[in-house]
């Protein structure tokens, strides 16, 4: 089973990863480099100056561009392993195989576990805009995953109406709590660019865990079929 | 009975298999997504940012 996840994975991760990498070299880049004209100081936004919304910039950078296309793949084989994980425990339980469509649907609750839940407290960070320190961040991170999994799962697949209950108290508990926030606000960038960078973020997201699950699917089915044949 | 103790023996490496692929997964994104080693941050900076990671 854990080779069957590991190739898999590797597969739909590196596939999903690279259509990730492309979606965002598209649609986020270039938000991400118009805000670090702001975070370098090359362009200045508060009190008397104003600037052209519309800036020319270098959008082709061939080893950054494929420094992070290379990331997004290792980081959506990451999330491959995680989704599939998840789909064979599911297997095991139930012995229902997961369609590709049904991937589909797997891969947009694990875009909301892993993507939007901790967004919803820590938002996509446009570079350039005031932030706690990383650490406590990083552990809020993975908390609210992991709580918010848990919740999902009971929700998903626990009938019983007092698991219902559990699991959304678990999903709301990291938001109560609160994540980290920074003690002022010192953002050079525009909020227009920050707004722009966190819902171009959050979209190419769903879209990258929609094809990721579609592709763990294939995959983990491609596997087992392998595997008792 | 015995099916059942069958599936058991059967299925409990399997669970194992399955945490044990699922922390996996958790490694790679730590290292490729988290870690503040200054190589790792800055080859995975834009990537990190975009996937809504806290970067630096």
């Amino acid at each position: 089973m854990f080779f069957r996840i590991l190739v898999s994975g590797l597969f739909a991760g590196s596939l999903g990863g690279l259509m990730a990498g492309l979606l965002q070299w598209y649609f986020v880049q270039p938000v991400l480099l118009h805000s670090e004209l702001y975070e370098t100081g090359i362009l200045k936004h508060f009190g008397e100056f104003t600037n052209s919304a519309q800036q020319s910039l270098d959008t082709l950078q061939p080893i950054r561009d494929s420094l992070s296309l290379l990331f997004s793949m290792i980081i959506y084989i990451g999330y491959a392993f995680l989704l599939i994980s998840a789909m064979a425990l599911r297997l095991q339980i139930s012995g229902d195989r997961i369609t590709f469509h049904q991937g589909i649907v797997w891969g947009i609750i694990g875009y909301i576990a892993v993507h939007l839940a901790p967004a919803i407290s820590l938002p996509p960070e446009v570079p350039g805009v005031a932030a706690a320190e990383v650490l406590p961040r990083q552990i809020w991170w993975f908390t609210t995953v992991f709580l918010t999994v848990i919740g999902i799962w009971l929700i998903a697949f626990k009938p019983k109406i007092k698991y219902f209950f559990i699991g959304s108290a678990l999903i709301i508990a990291p938001h109560i709590f609160g994540a980290p926030e920074p003690n002022v606000f010192t953002g050079p960038a525009p909020t227009e660019i920050g707004a722009l960078f966190a819902s171009r973020a959050l979209g190419i997201g769903l879209v990258s865990w929609a094809i990721l699950g579609g592709l763990s699917a294939f995959f983990l089915h491609k596997e087992t079929m392998r595997a008792v044949s | 009975m015995v099916a059942l103790v069958q599936s058991l023996s059967h299925s409990r490496p399997q669970i194992l298999s399955i945490i044990l692929a699922a922390l996996l997964g958790l490694l790679v994104i730590y290292v490729a997504g988290h870690s503040q080693y200054h190589i790792l941050h800055d080859a995975a900076h834009d990537v990190r940012h975009a996937t809504g990671f806290p970067c630096h």
